[in-house]
């Protein structure tokens, strides 16, 4: 009760401030529609090549921009954690007796909202675009990549909470973002990689995010893809979960 | 209000243990203004983190407010009010929404954390503050809000870590005064970190020194400078031929002791001047020394500072606010 309760007062928090930095707000809903519309249209011509997986080139294309905003956006939520650390806001927080977990369950839950937010615009834009998919699917599809961006909202915090510093935050997440994204075929899919670069890929879990996503798009559901996805998913989700309440719940850093 | 017995602090680094805070027995009573004094890394902060419950002792014991720091951090924190270094609030949060989402984590429902965010401003003279961003409040403003948001849940044992750091001589001497107000009014208990010696000077009922992780003095200001050996004066002599006839004076003086004799200046130590002056003057005139100055010095928290751990503390010029 008293989780739940410190829960919606650091999200209501957040989400207020959040909503006030206009700049942010314009650069987290136009990012996903310059993809859209500035890269997008490449894929076209690439969708009859040797390797191309089922389906339109929307329907590749936009389970990948999905995986991009909800993962790889997720990972620096800590950013803004570094500013409220270094004006002192959490400490102030945490000499509270405000529950440790829902500092950070707050946060999180500010990030998910947005999250499917920025998913809802961008699958209307897709739409708009050219993209035909049944409608569950999407949704299921939605539900797993807000809930793994989640998880890597809660590291991300860790991650800040740990390093202190933008320098120090940027080249963790930097260094973890760019071989898990290149490793992930968000943007082309690893079905037309050699394949050393298969093999290698076939080790990063947001990978399979993606090929359950593109699966799901493709209204196939019930499928040994769509499974791999959803069991990669909770492992990242528990081990997302479990680093950011411990570091959270420290009391020495 | 608070009892700490042997508190401990180290951190383990490549290159071995870090003591930061070596063993600290802390006595604070209810209602006392106390200061923790010490130059930057001295184990000021990080003694006051354990204190607030930020920061879990390597060892050691502590009751805070009536509780146990270890075995019950939750109800410690439920009694104490903590004002970080640095500021408290975000930029773009307004001053209502920083004391009542506060209030809120303290559990009060949100008709009581209003209630209680505008009787603190009226209290702390924020007035009209209430739907503006803490970004455009002045340094001393804002840390004055620092405070109200550290008395949202009624605190009896407030700290404050390095309160008037960055503060404009006028804002400082605005904030002591609030200070000393808390105390006044509402009986609340203060304990501070401070490296400035005036602040400890003038606003604290006793100073613990800390230097390289111990307490290596405590007690009221006026007893920690008695400790230092006394006061010292300076003569000017009219006539340099006199020199050696003020200081067969001056050695006819009880307790009195020599210290510099440079031209027509001779510099003494007296162990209180106030009443060992008059005698110097009177021995000086019978023997015929003529005066052109004199200056008494009366030993700082500086001096004692100095005499205790054989190095001046950085006394920062203080800056003015951003």
């Amino acid at each position: 009760m008293r989780f739940l309760s410190d829960t919606w007062v650091i999200f209501i928090r957040s989400m207020r401030l959040s909503l006030r930095n206009v700049v942010w707000l314009v650069i987290g809903i136009s990012q996903p529609l310059l993809y859209l519309a500035l890269f997008g249209p490449l894929l076209k011509r690439i969708v009859g090549l040797h390797g191309f997986p089922p389906g339109n080139s929307w329907q590749v294309f936009t389970p990948g921009l999905l995986v991009q905003l909800g993962i790889f956006g997720a990972l620096f939520v800590g950013f803004n954690l570094i500013g409220e650390l270094r004006a002192g806001v959490i400490e102030r927080m945490r000499v509270t007796p405000a529950s440790r977990m829902a500092l950070l369950a707050g946060r999180i839950l500010r990030d998910v909202v947005v999250l499917a937010v920025q998913s809802t615009i961008l699958l209307v834009a897709a739409f708009a675009f050219g993209l035909r998919a049944p409608i569950g699917g999407v949704i299921l599809a939605v539900i797993l990549v807000t809930a793994v961006g989640a998880a890597f909202a809660a590291g991300s915090y860790a991650v800040a909470l740990r390093t202190r510093t933008e320098e120090g935050m940027a080249s963790v997440t930097n260094s973890l973002a760019v071989p898990l994204l290149l490793l992930s075929g968000i943007l082309l899919p690893m079905s037309l990689a050699p394949g050393w670069l298969r093999l290698i890929a076939d080790a990063n879990p947001v990978k399979h995010i993606v090929d359950a996503l593109r699966a799901l798009f493709l209204g196939h559901v019930a499928t040994e893809t769509v499974g791999i996805g959803v069991l990669c998913g909770a492992g990242l989700i528990v081990a997302g979960l479990a680093f950011g309440t411990r570091t959270f719940q420290r009391e020495s850093e | 209000m608070i009892k700490a017995r042997g508190l401990t602090k180290s951190y383990r680094t490549r290159t071995g243990t870090v003591e930061a805070v070596k063993g600290v027995d802390i006595d604070v009573d209810a209602g006392e203004i106390v200061a923790f004094l010490g130059p930057n890394g001295a184990g000021k902060t990080t003694t006051q983190r354990m204190l607030t419950t930020l920061l879990a002792p390597t060892a050691g014991t502590a009751i805070v407010a009536g509780h146990d720091l270890r075995a019950d951090p939750v109800r410690v924190r439920r009694r104490i009010g903590y004002v970080p270094q640095g500021g408290s609030t975000s930029a773009e949060a307004t001053v209502g929404e920083e004391l009542v989402d506060h209030g809120r984590l303290y559990g009060l429902s949100k008709a009581q954390s209003q209630r209680r965010g505008r009787r603190l401003i009226a209290e702390i003279e924020l007035e009209g503050t209430w739907e503006r961003q803490t970004r455009t409040l002045s340094g001393g403003q804002r840390r004055r809000l620092d405070i109200a948001l550290g008395l949202v849940n009624e605190p009896p044992l407030l700290f404050m870590d390095e309160p008037s750091s960055g503060l404009d001589p006028q804002a400082r001497a605005n904030l002591w005064r609030h200070i000393r107000a808390l105390r006044e009014d509402r009986g609340v208990t203060v304990f501070l970190t401070t490296h400035y010696l005036d602040e400890a000077d003038a606003l604290c009922d006793r100073v613990f020194v800390i230097d390289h992780g111990e307490i290596v003095a405590r007690g009221t200001p006026a007893e920690l400078k008695r400790e230092v050996s006394g006061d010292a004066v300076s003569l000017r002599l009219r006539d340099l031929d006199d020199v050696a006839a003020a200081i067969a004076v001056l050695a006819a003086i009880p307790h009195s002791t020599l210290t510099r004799s440079d031209g027509d200046m001779l510099d003494f130590g007296l162990p209180d001047a106030s009443l060992a002056l008059p005698e110097v003057f009177a021995a000086l005139e019978r023997a015929g020394v003529g005066l052109a100055g004199i200056e008494v010095h009366r030993p700082t928290l500086d001096d004692v500072f100095l005499s205790l751990t054989g190095r001046a503390l950085r006394d920062d010029p203080v800056p003015t606010a951003a």
